[in-house]
């Protein structure tokens, strides 16, 4: 067995760092964020996904994940999260390879939509100004967003959950260091 | 930085939890979410609920403001300043403009705000419902349904006995149009520029620990009825000093003959508008 890979070099300003990159990735769906604080994650996961998941996940916070052994070590460690098979039951909810469906995560209450799962998904590539047309909450007009490794229907899927507001699950995708945000408030519509 | 404190102050692990409401509270705007609030080093009415927000989203690249009623050098505002100060080592400035991170009590700078700046508002009472109905679990049935009935009812009760809608601070608003939010107690006048603003608005209270956020472009809009529209109101006057006829103003009074003047609430606003006409 390897030795650990160590965390964010500066836990405390590089979480930091890190959460602004959510914050605005969430605060404005669709625009690419890089995260300029990488901390050297085993494989599979990705450097964005790896930055979301030190920066955010905790004790406090079951994490269902399909990245196998090392990527559960390296992350029981340094941000010391619990881990659970069952996705209804995770905070957040980690894919590197198939997203599973939204409907299985956990969507909140109508009085307690906070409550739901926040899905992170690596998928292979993010482009800016073609595909998807966003529109909602943190967007002036509209963002463009062409996302390349999503299933097939996963813009029916959020067409569904939308339905569901404020029910819902919010998605962070992550492609090598880049990240962009999908909270449920975002309209989606095919480019 | 001082020795002793982590930065900013909070620990890493009441950041985190502020931080997940944060992100929570964007993705559901106008939602207000709980989180378990800590002790700080400030007594409640101080805006505890601003500075931990504040505490976990500030870093050493931000450049703060905190304001009081518009302006910079009141004694709350001066001490929220030192302390993110001494405690996040960051630097700190009384130009709108220049501020990445604005704190507030009770007003809205002038100035509009752009998609790099955010800013955080005190708020001593988050529930807008809570004059008319106090049970928690009644408002938050409510807020799941939007069933806002009896906020609409209470506004209209208030134009049949004043013949106007009689709440000059914190005027309810719906965020896009499905949650009702207390925009706290900042003044009627300020309501239209929450509307579609390019800066993300977040909001703390501390005491009843609560989070909740308007990202930017958001539709924002004051209750009001077709034949009662919302009117942001303002003294019609002039300011003293810099002469603007377009800012909030505060009257002064000037001595004990009722003598009295208007001057720009935003302190930095008016020296703005000094320096222009000078
Ligand atoms: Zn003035």
């Amino acid at each position: 067995m390897s030795a650990l890979q160590p965390g964010f070099a500066d836990p405390v300003l590089d979480a930091q760092a890190s959460f602004r990159a959510v914050l605005e990735a969430m605060s404005r769906p669709g625009r690419i964020i890089a995260i300029t604080t990488p901390a050297p994650a085993p494989a599979p996961l990705n450097t964005a996904a790896a930055a979301v998941l030190l920066t955010l996940a905790d004790a406090e916070t079951p994490v269902c994940s399909d990245a196998g052994d090392a990527v559960a070590g390296w992350l029981g460690f340094h941000a010391g999260c619990p881990f659970t098979p069952a996705p209804d039951r995770a905070r957040f909810v980690l894919a590197t390879g198939a997203a599973p469906a939204l409907t299985v995560l956990d969507a909140g209450t109508e009085e307690e939509p906070q409550t739901s799962a926040t899905l992170i998904v690596q998928v292979e590539a993010l482009a800016a100004g073609e595909g998807w047309r966003l529109t909602g909450p943190g967007i002036e007009s509209e963002h463009r967003l062409r996302v390349y490794g999503l299933p097939e229907d996963f813009l029916s899927q959020w067409q569904a959950q939308r339905a569901r507001f404020p029910r819902g699950v919010d998605v962070v995708l992550c492609a090598g260091d880049r990240l962009a945000a999908l909270p449920r408030s975002v309209t989606i519509e095919e480019g | 930085m001082e020795a002793g404190y982590n930065f900013a102050y909070l620990d890493e692990a009441t950041k985190r939890m502020i931080r997940r409401a944060i992100l929570k509270a964007v993705a559901i705007p106008g939602h207000q979410i709980p989180f378990g609030a800590r002790e700080m080093p400030l007594p409640y009415g101080w805006g505890t609920g601003g500075i931990q927000v504040t505490a976990s989203i500030i870093g050493p690249a931000d450049t703060l403001k905190v304001i009081d009623q518009g302006a910079d050098d009141t004694t709350n505002a001066i001490s929220i300043r030192r302390f993110f100060a001494r405690v996040a080592d960051v630097a700190t400035t009384e130009r709108t403009e220049d501020a990445s991170i604005i704190q507030t009590r009770h007003r809205i700078p002038e100035a509009p705000l752009r998609e790099d700046q955010i800013l955080v508002y005190q708020v001593p009472m988050p529930e807008p419902l809570f004059r008319l109905e106090p049970r928690i679990a009644e408002t938050k049935r409510m807020h799941a349904l939007a069933d806002y009935g009896l906020m609409h009812t209470k506004l209209y009760e208030d134009i049949a006995r004043l013949g106007r809608i009689g709440t000059a601070y914190n005027y309810p608003v719906m965020v896009n149009e499905r949650y009702l939010m207390s925009p706290s107690p900042i003044p009627a006048f300020d309501n239209p520029k929450m509307d579609r603003m390019p800066a993300l608005q977040l909001f703390g209270a501390g005491r009843e620990k609560r989070i909740y956020a308007v990202p930017p472009y958001t539709p924002v809009r004051s209750l009001d009825f077709e034949d009662h529209p919302f009117r942001a109101i303002r003294a019609p006057h002039a300011c003293t000093l810099c002469n603007s006829t377009a800012s909030y103003l505060d009257e002064v009074v000037t001595d004990d003959q009722g003598g009295r003047v208007y001057v720009c609430s935003d302190t930095d606003f008016c020296r703005t508008e000094q320096e222009r006409a000078a």
